[in-house]
């Protein structure tokens, strides 16, 4: 057997480690070859410490052939994105600010996943502090997608899902704030879950907006997203908005089926005007499939989802522009050398105008335009109230019915550098998931299918109720069993197996 | 200083206005939002992690102690505790200032209103010049001597303190270094209202500011640690005609003792006078100043000016959840917050008539000291003769090796034993404080020991009345001056009798001889 070892599902994997067929260290000396042939034109990944890889492999396998209990992912490495702090290697957040920044401490998610037996593997790209959709804010340059090399992969985990897509890594984590992980799982045509809001620990999560923030999974499927999510959840008192409920296991919920289960559809979404027809007929079919399996159809609606992208991109520049504040230039990160810095307040300026790209430095400005006082009342306090009647439109809605169900993004992947100039336009490919951050409850994309002519994946998304992940695993499966939908390589990426 | 401190007849007569921000260090043992120690004096940077370093990634968690704590202050300064109370985030860039925001209460803080009340001395208290505080808390004599005047508070909030910057001048290249070790630490923000009206009530507001807090054990009011440290907004009432008008407010920084509290509102008051004099500029016509004060100069000096108000931005935090006060909390506060000053006071003055001021000496000296003279008279000794000698005894003690009554080698039921054996005439003043030194060289050393160790024996009334009976043979003068009404010429014939019996009471002696004059008639 080759160890180019052509990926398989996370079980799959799980049972050959478990089983003694497979060595993390072959797993990840494959991925590591794999990751230098295509990483160099995916740019998926910013940072792998190799040696790091290979000793923390080494060592799982050791302890394995001792005897002992890896946890749930022993041996398997995964993606991380690079706004989570890990002691291993830079925290650059994808800006020039923390190009050479090495963290102290490991976040929460970094631990857990070490604590589950996870291999390290590496820091994957993103936008500039995870600001964007499509990884082109990097300063290290925009990952591609695995399926056309001239589009993007999405954002602001573009990285992660496009390392997962392009089989570089079996899962990876992410963050989303506005739909950074749904849209990119979308876009590359792999699973992806934004969990309720506190349920995983933000605590070494570098903050873009802290309201709106949550740590999630890429994966190649349902059952790998129950898996990753039930490591990575869970209780932290290092972070006060961390949720103290227990974590159930996801993986039950997995084989119960979606009979009796009330599936809303959100009319406005499926008859917004700038829907791809491709990605609306993809979203119909899947409905029928969900019909046949028992589930019942429900028109809903969420009246104040017009203002979801305003709302968010009022109240994410807000925090954004004082969470954002420490990168001065005083305390650690890039420092301005021009000779304008000698004066304090000079070298500030000079150290965020070089240190912060152009979104970045756009998002700052907005939300200390918005926080000012005499704007403060119109813009953010406006911003708040707006976002509870959006967290009722969704309370109301899930009165009726157990899920929510639409397209994860307007259309497919677009082509890298189309939406630069335009930031509107950028923003509105946000237009279907930023309600759920806004209303703190979980979503999850998975691939439908792709479009007809562009051969690119189409995401649907499925919203459920605060905490009910559970409900998402279960309609996800079902889905994924009725259509014996199988994750695969794009053809270009495809290794022959020996 | 008053209206008439500057005599001219030109001059127009003027009134002060003060108003002050204290900030009063929590006594917690670890920070406002983090794990790390407040220990003052350690290695720069020591004393930090990635919360208060402001580090990416790092989030806040409240240490609950600052919120017990924050209550029992409130409590003691007559505040009402908010049911409700959240963090706020006061923006704005400072290299000592980490995250680039302040964590902070703006709009509900845990403490709402309130009021201290100062003691203004016993020769009336001057009217506020504003006329508010008189109306809001009128000045009220509390036993005969003092007067105290109510200063009402705005509020009182918690939030973090920044780093320390230091700044090496001497090098001429402005290298400047910061030690976040004082980052985080937890801090009291009390906000009076302009109530008062002299240099001197200010420093008295922030006297018994730091009592109160050391009285409830919120802080520790280490001044020279930086543990209370105080900012004044002052400005002038200045007569014009039938008028008065206002000059322009400036808020005075970085007052950290008393003195400097005091030498600074004396300096604001003259320049001023003087400025107004000189410009005739009242408030609305010149902006708003921030001075500092220069403590080796005497003088303040000018940081910031400007039209409008600096904006901070504040906004809620998203990373702290608000802070809920539940009526167990607000109940614990209340009996948390029941040794303050005033109840001693009234302990001392009302209850075990001592003076005024022998009362506030003893309270200046903290709690503890307070609290070892009232186990004293509950162990039976005399309130004057307890206060007496503490006020000589005892604190001389702890003056002269500046250690806190904890260390005092004799406790209080002992300390009492000795009172009382002097207050019985068992030994006389001068054998007591014999006693004393034996008791403080030797610890645990019984007062019966001790007085047995002076060789004093007692002596038999028939043998002193002889002694006395000698005495006034020898010296006719003093019966004359007894019969002449002058008693205390007997005082003369104590230091014979010593000479003669050491053991001798002066006491009896006295009163034998006076009685022995008595009969000879």
């Amino acid at each position: 057997m080759s160890t180019e070892e052509k990926p398989s599902m996370l079980k799959e994997l799980v049972g050959k480690l478990s089983s003694g067929d497979l060595s993390s260290r072959d797993l990840c000396e494959g991925l590591l070859r794999r990751v230098q042939k295509w990483n160099p034109t995916l740019r998926a990944i910013l940072s792998i410490e190799e040696d790091r890889v290979m000793q923390r492999a080494e060592e799982l396998d050791r302890r394995r052939g001792q005897g002992a209990d890896l946890g749930v992912l022993g041996g398997i490495p995964v993606g991380v994105k690079d706004n989570l702090c890990s002691r291993v290697g830079r925290t650059t957040c994808g800006s020039r600010m923390l190009e050479n920044f090495k963290s102290p401490y490991d976040s929460h998610v970094v631990s857990r996943l070490d604590d589950s037996g996870a291999v390290f593997f590496g820091k994957t790209n993103l936008d500039e502090f995870a600001m964007g959709g499509s990884t082109e804010t990097s300063f290290f340059g925009a990952s591609r997608n695995p399926w056309d090399f001239e589009r993007t992969c999405g954002g602001s985990s573009g990285g992660s899902a496009a390392a997962v897509a392009a089989g570089l890594v079996p899962v990876s984590i992410g963050t989303d704030t506005g739909g950074s992980i749904r849209q990119p799982a979308a876009f590359c045509g792999v699973c992806g879950i934004k969990p309720t809001y506190g349920r995983v620990s933000r605590w070494g999560l570098v903050s873009y907006a802290s309201s709106l923030d949550v740590a999630g999974v890429f994966g190649q499927s349902v059952e790998d997203l129950a898996l990753v999510l039930g490591a990575i959840a869970g209780h932290d008192p290092r972070d006060s908005t961390c949720l103290p409920h227990s974590v159930p296991a996801y993986s039950e919920s997995l084989s119960q089926g979606v009979r009796g289960m009330r599936i809303g559809v959100l009319r406005e979404q499926l008859d917004s005007q700038g829907l791809d027809p491709q990605v609306r007929s993809a979203i119909l079919s899947a409905l029928d499939v969900y019909r046949e399996l028992g589930a019942e159809i429900v028109d809903v609606s969420l009246p104040h989802s017009k203002y979801c992208i305003a709302t968010y991109y009022v109240i994410a520049p807000c925090e954004a522009s004082s969470n954002l504040a420490r990168y001065d230039g005083v305390h650690y990160g890039y420092r301005s050398s021009s000779k304008d810095a000698g004066v304090l307040d000079r070298m500030m300026e000079q150290t965020r105008s070089e240190g912060f790209g152009k979104e970045v430095q756009r998002r700052i400005l907005l939300g200390t335009y918005a926080l000012s006082a005499g704007y403060y009342d119109a813009y953010y306090l406006q911003a708040l109230k707006v976002r509870r009647l959006i967290r009722q439109d969704y309370d109301e809605a899930f009165s009726k019915v157990d899920l929510l169900l639409g397209p994860t993004t307007p259309q497919g992947a677009f082509r890298l550098g189309e939406k630069l100039a335009d930031p509107i336009q950028l923003y509105l490919q946000d237009l279907f998931t930023v309600g759920a951050n806004l209303a703190g409850i979980p979503a999850m994309s998975i691939p439908v299918g792709s479009g007809m002519d562009t051969g690119l994946p189409i995401g649907l998304q499925l919203q459920a109720p605060v905490l009910r992940e559970d409900q998402l695993f279960r309609a996800g499966a079902a889905y994924h069993r009725a259509i014996a939908y199988q994750f695969r390589l794009p053809a270009t990426l495809e290794e022959p197996r020996v | 200083m008053s209206a008439s401190a500057i005599e001219s007849k030109a001059a127009p007569a003027y009134r002060v206005v003060v108003g002050m921000e204290v900030h009063v260090q929590l006594k917690t043992r670890s920070k406002l939002f983090c794990r790390c120690s407040t220990l003052f004096g350690q290695p720069a940077n020591t004393q930090v992690c990635p919360v208060c370093m402001g580090l990416p990634g790092a989030l806040p968690v409240l240490n609950r102690h600052a919120i017990e704590l924050a209550g029992r202050a409130g409590v003691g300064l007559n505040c009402a505790l908010s049911d409700f109370t959240k963090w706020d985030r006061k923006n704005y860039f400072y290299p000592d200032l980490p995250k680039g925001y302040q964590t902070s209460q703006y709009d509900l803080p845990i403490c709402v209103g309130g009021y201290l009340d100062i003691p203004v001395g016993g020769n009336g208290a001057q009217a506020n010049a504003s006329g508010q505080a008189s109306a809001s808390g009128q000045t009220n004599a509390v036993g005969s001597e003092n007067v105290y005047k109510r200063i009402r508070l705005v509020r009182a909030h918690l939030e973090e303190d920044a780093g320390k910057s230091q700044h090496d001048e001497v090098s001429g290249r402005g290298d400047s270094k910061i030690d976040l070790n004082r980052a985080g630490t937890p801090l009291l923000e009390i906000v009076s209202e302009p109530d008062l009206s002299s240099s001197e009530e200010a420093k008295t507001f922030l006297s018994e500011m730091r009592t109160l807090m050391v009285f409830l054990d919120v802080s520790d009011g280490n001044m020279q640690e930086g543990s209370l440290r105080a900012d004044a907004n002052v400005n002038l009432h200045i007569q014009r005609g039938d008028e008065w008008v206002a000059t322009p407010i400036v808020e005075v920084k970085n007052l950290n003792s008393f003195r400097s509290v005091e030498r600074a509102i004396e300096f604001e008051v003259a320049r001023q006078y003087t400025e107004y004099l000189r410009t005739g500029l009242t408030k609305g016509q010149a902006p708003k100043q921030t001075r500092g004060w220069n403590d080796e100069l005497g003088q303040t000096e000018m940081q910031r000016e400007k039209e409008e108000e600096a904006d901070y931005r504040y906004f809620p935090c998203p990373d702290l959840v608000p802070v809920k006060l539940t009526q167990a909390q607000k109940l614990q506060a209340q009996e948390s917050a029941v040794g303050t000053p005033s109840f001693y006071r009234t302990q001392l003055v009302s209850k075990h008539a001592l003076r005024v001021s022998e009362g506030e000496i003893l309270i200046q000296q903290g709690r503890g000291v307070v609290e070892y003279f009232l186990e004293c008279v509950e162990h039976g000794a005399t309130a004057k003769r307890t206060a007496a000698w503490m006020l000589q005894d005892v604190l001389r003690y702890l003056n002269d090796r500046a250690v806190p009554i904890e260390s005092y080698p004799i406790r209080a039921d002992r300390f009492a034993e000795l009172l009382k054996a002097v207050e019985s005439g068992r030994v006389d003043t001068a054998q007591g404080r014999e006693a004393l030194g034996k008791m403080l060289q030797t610890e645990g050393l019984s007062v019966d020991a001790a007085i047995a160790s002076l060789g004093i024996v007692r002596v038999d009334a028939s043998e002193i009345e002889t002694l006395c009976r000698e005495l006034l043979n020898e010296n006719p003068d003093v019966i004359e001056k007894v019969r002449g009404g002058n008693t205390k010429a007997v005082a003369s014939l104590v230091g014979l009798a010593k000479k003669r019996n050491r053991n001798a009471d002066p006491r009896v002696v006295q009163e034998t001889c006076l009685q022995l004059i008595s009969q000879m008639q």
